[in-house]
């Protein structure tokens, strides 16, 4: 038996090989505009976590609005510059900036770039056993373009004094978005806007492009494709959706900026790629066009729903592997597992009709659109059923770890079932654009998502810090989170069969949503305590970051790669380069009791006497 | 502590199916009853697939408390199972939601058919005569435009229509027809309680038909996100008797023509 264990000292720590290169990095170069696959993934990880913070704050004034509306804000009303001009009170104009901006921080600086930048970038090498991504430049640029982006979306929001700004919703819809005096004040705030959405793209395709390569070309030996860890497989998937659709944002993006330039410098740029002939927006002149405002939509969501799944995948791959550590077994269907990933990205594709069929397309593409969204809720339902049959009969650890993975898995339930609702046309036709549709993508975005990198964070912390993160806190979070979130989003499937709209500074001036204040309090309430809650996990990030029990190369007994480098890795990753020569999921096999353990690590060559497993 | 996280996730399913039970009671429901004739299919469609989403919820969330169960349960050196997956197991839950997913599908396409494609509309929505007024959403109000009583609406203006703001007058217990379009930015025409939307897309005119089963007033409301006062374009449907409309628009007609001078030579 060949086994090549690394020494290990006292604590379980090998050497710390990040010097072994032999080259020298300066605190800039090592830290701030590092090369390193690891230190930008962390990078990325605490620039989300920090926008994480300033999306939920933007929900909760938005929150506030809706449970006391018209009313001052408390503490932060007097606080800032911002508010003062209505005496502390939110303007319907601030109210559609407030959900504009949530949403594009929450998509665009928290969600994509947590999953994408930070478990990308951090895990891909350290699960396919090589030393780096393959363009580490480009790496380093992908985190260094969210900053521009995040000052464009910073300048959107405050160019104004804070009054007016991009209040189109994340979407962007022309005409809205398209004429400058559609939104009094949204001139070049909302350009700015674009800019900072263009950039974020900029930065999610240098992301793309690198793991792509990275994951085709630098696989250890012995990495065949069916051996990759189920992480690995989402985030290729997610590359491949992202380095598809992202030009098409990009171009469509382009398209309206220069549409609102056209109004700045009529002579030189004019063009009306969405503005239709003779339409008279706040007493201005009747427009001057020929064009379309239903295309922005269709190149919009030809993005943007690729872009839910790229929202989306790479938790699910997280939770995976998770899930079959925690009960240490292997994942249920790790084949069907890849394909159904691999179908819901390719019917990804052809899906985006359903956020439209209340628009004024075709009727007969309507059809065709259900059909392939129903499609799709097909290999999410194999998902689904396979982490239950991960965990069914396993020796389950309850960590925070599985009950963030139970949770994701539970709430992924519901987000897809409320789905299935508007899919089906004539129901989405009632449904669309009220708040049930809000309960539904957030069960999917936050629900299984944020549920998912919680569990997530902390499973792979000790590999990013050598520290673990305190279990109890975690579970005090999860549980925290888990009631503040359904708290705050069940009751909206119910505010949505009500009729209630989305997007309303004033619900309770219809009459027959009068009586929803109540229920709307309580949501408020559950998003307070859920935001609240939050802090527990941001303390005990930093704290564990620094104070966390030093563990070491593989404290939870895991199967990945990873494990087998030292925590945290130095440069370069592994102290001894890894060779394969099995699946990432064989716990409790007859291998693994042969070595009296209940794991058994990918570098663990052929067991003698044990009779190899075949997989399905 | 294991079997209390255990039974944590039979607990919130449980606290969730309780609150959808009570809601209808509570108001947290549909604004009224479908007050239409799509209106009650888009029910019916509702109540069916809710009826898939619940059994499908129940026994997957239930399913999630039970394997964490036998695993909080377990004894304490006892292994793991050890298992791939299963061949079976695999085509089972790959064929059975495909059907059911299918089948959801296709119940959708009759009424997909009526509401949407011009074609197939009712017949009595196909003549010119069911076209009663144009919607013309602008921010913030609707602008409703009615022919000249006798004559059929015609899509541009003409002289002699009838205007009016944020209420609209239908006659019930037939199908109508509006012509629904937008002066400026998108904007969605949205009855809760006849269960109508459809968005009013700059440059183009949309025909929306719909019929009202009883007389009484309506909510219409703006379902597109259009500028900071999206959220006070409240209007009202109004439904009266065939009648009932007549006299409203001959009132109407009375009320614009008004100049001073026909009550003069009613005088003479």
């Amino acid at each position: 038996m060949a086994t090549v264990t690394p020494a290990l000292d006292a604590h379980g720590h090998a050497d710390d090989h990040s010097h072994g290169h032999g080259h020298h990095q300066s605190f800039i170069s090592k830290y701030v505009f590092s090369q390193d696959h690891k230190i930008i993934g962390i990078q990325f990880l605490c620039t989300t976590l920090l926008m994480l913070m300033v999306g939920g704050a933007l929900a909760l004034a938005v929150r506030w609005q809706l449970a006391f509306p018209w009313q001052n804000m408390p503490v932060v009303g007097q606080l800032f510059g911002l508010f003062q001009t209505e005496g502390g009170q939110i303007s319907p104009e601030f109210y559609t900036m407030l959900f504009t901006m949530h949403a594009s921080v929450m998509i665009f600086l928290v969600i994509i770039p947590i999953l994408a930048g930070a478990f990308g970038n951090f895990l891909i090498p350290l699960q396919i056993g090589c030393d780096d991504m393959a363009f580490p430049i480009l790496n380093m640029l992908s985190y260094w373009f969210m900053w521009p982006a995040m000052v464009c979306f910073a300048c959107s929001f405050f160019w104004a004094g804070g009054t007016a700004g991009p209040g189109n919703g994340w979407t962007s819809y022309p005409l809205l978005s398209d004429l400058p005096q559609a939104a009094p004040g949204s001139g070049s705030p909302q350009t700015f806007w674009l800019l900072g959405l263009t950039l974020v793209g900029v930065s999610s395709m240098m992301g793309s492009v690198n793991y792509l390569t990275t994951i085709i070309n630098m696989r250890a030996p012995g990495m065949t494709l069916f051996r990759m860890p189920l992480t690995i497989w989402s985030m290729f998937i997610t590359a491949i959706l992202q380095a598809f659709a992202l030009p098409v944002l990009t171009a469509a993006g382009f398209m309206l900026v220069f549409d609102r330039l056209g109004t700045i410098f009529p002579t030189t740029i004019h063009s009306v790629f969405f503005i239709p002939a003779n339409i008279i927006v706040n007493n201005a002149e009747p427009t001057v066009g020929g064009g379309q405002p239903l295309l922005w939509q269709h190149l919009f969501w030809f993005y943007s729903h690729p872009a839910v799944y790229i929202m989306l995948l790479p938790a699910m791959g997280m939770v995976s592997d998770m899930l079959s550590c925690m009960s240490r077994k292997p994942v249920f269907g790790y084949k069907p597992m890849v394909y159904s990933m691999a179908a819901i990205a390719g019917l990804g594709f052809i899906v985006w009709g359903h956020h439209m069929f209340t628009s004024g397309m075709n009727p007969a593409l309507g059809m065709t659109f259900m059909t392939s969204t129903m499609m799709i809720a097909l290999p999410s339902a194999i998902k689904t059923f396979n982490w239950i049959g991960t965990m069914w009969g396993g020796d389950l650890k309850f960590n925070a770890v599985l009950l963030n993975c139970a949770g994701f898995v539970a709430m992924f339930i519901v987000g897809g079932l409320s789905g299935i609702f508007m899919a089906a046309v004539p129901v989405d036709i009632y449904f669309h654009d009220t708040y049930f549709i809000v309960a539904h993508f957030h069960y999917v975005l936050f629900g299984s998502t944020l549920f998912g990198v919680f569990g997530a964070i902390q499973f792979w912390f000790p590999k990013m810090f050598g520290r673990e993160m305190n279990d109890t806190v975690q579970k005090w979070h999860f549980v925290l989170s888990f009631i503040g979130f359904n708290g705050t989003f069940f009751p909206m499937h119910l505010l949505g069969i009500a009729g209630m709209p989305r997007r309303y500074a004033d619900p309770y001036l219809h009459g027959y949503l009068s009586h929803l204040l109540d229920m709307n309090r309580f949501i408020t309430i559950s998003a307070i305590l859920m935001g609240v809650s939050q802090f527990l996990l941001l303390g005990n990030f930093f704290y564990s970051m620094f104070r966390g029990k030093k563990v070491g190369r593989n404290p939870w007994n895991a199967n990945g790669l990873e494990w087998t480098a030292p925590s945290p890795p130095g440069h370069g990753n592994f102290d001894i380069a890894p060779i394969v020569y099995r699946g990432p999921y064989e716990y409790s096999s007859p291998e693994s009791d042969a070595l009296g353990q209940d794991y058994i690590l990918q570098t663990v060559p052929h067991v003698a006497g044990v009779k190899a497993v075949a997989h399905h | 502590m294991k079997k209390f996280w255990a039974l944590f996730f039979f607990f919130w399913p449980t606290v969730a199916m309780y609150c959808c039970l009570i809601a209808p009671s509570r108001g947290w429901w549909f604004p009224s009853p479908p007050m239409s004739r799509t209106g009650v299919q888009i029910d019916g469609l509702f109540y069916l697939i809710l009826i898939i989403v619940t059994i499908t919820f129940v026994g997957t969330q239930y399913a999630i408390g039970y394997v964490l169960w036998k695993g909080a349960t377990k004894e304490q050196d006892s292994k793991a199972m050890f298992s791939h997956g299963s061949h079976k197991l695999e085509i089972i839950w790959t064929i059975v939601p495909s059907f059911i997913l299918v089948f959801i599908s296709l119940s959708q396409l009759d009424v997909l058919a009526e509401i949407r494609v011009i074609s197939s509309f009712p017949e009595d929505a196909q003549k010119p005569a069911a076209k009663i007024a144009e919607v013309m959403a602008r921010q913030f109000e609707w602008r409703i435009r009615y022919a000249k009583p006798g004559t059929d609406l015609t899509t541009e203006p003409s002289p002699g229509d009838l205007y009016f703001v944020n209420e609209l007058h239908v006659p019930t217990g037939k199908p109508v027809v509006i012509n629904l379009r937008t002066q400026d930015v998108q904007h969605a025409f949205f009855s809760p309680q006849l269960r109508v939307k459809q968005d009013a897309v700059p440059g183009l005119v949309i025909p929306v038909w719909f019929d009202v089963k009883e007389v009484g007033e309506y909510d219409l409301v703006c379902a597109e996100l259009c500028g900071w006062g999206h959220y006070k374009m409240k209007a009202r449907i109004v439904a009266q008797s065939q009648g009932g409309v007549d006299n409203y628009l001959k009132q109407l007609e009375a009320e614009q023509n008004e100049d001073g001078t026909k009550a003069e030579s009613a005088a003479e």
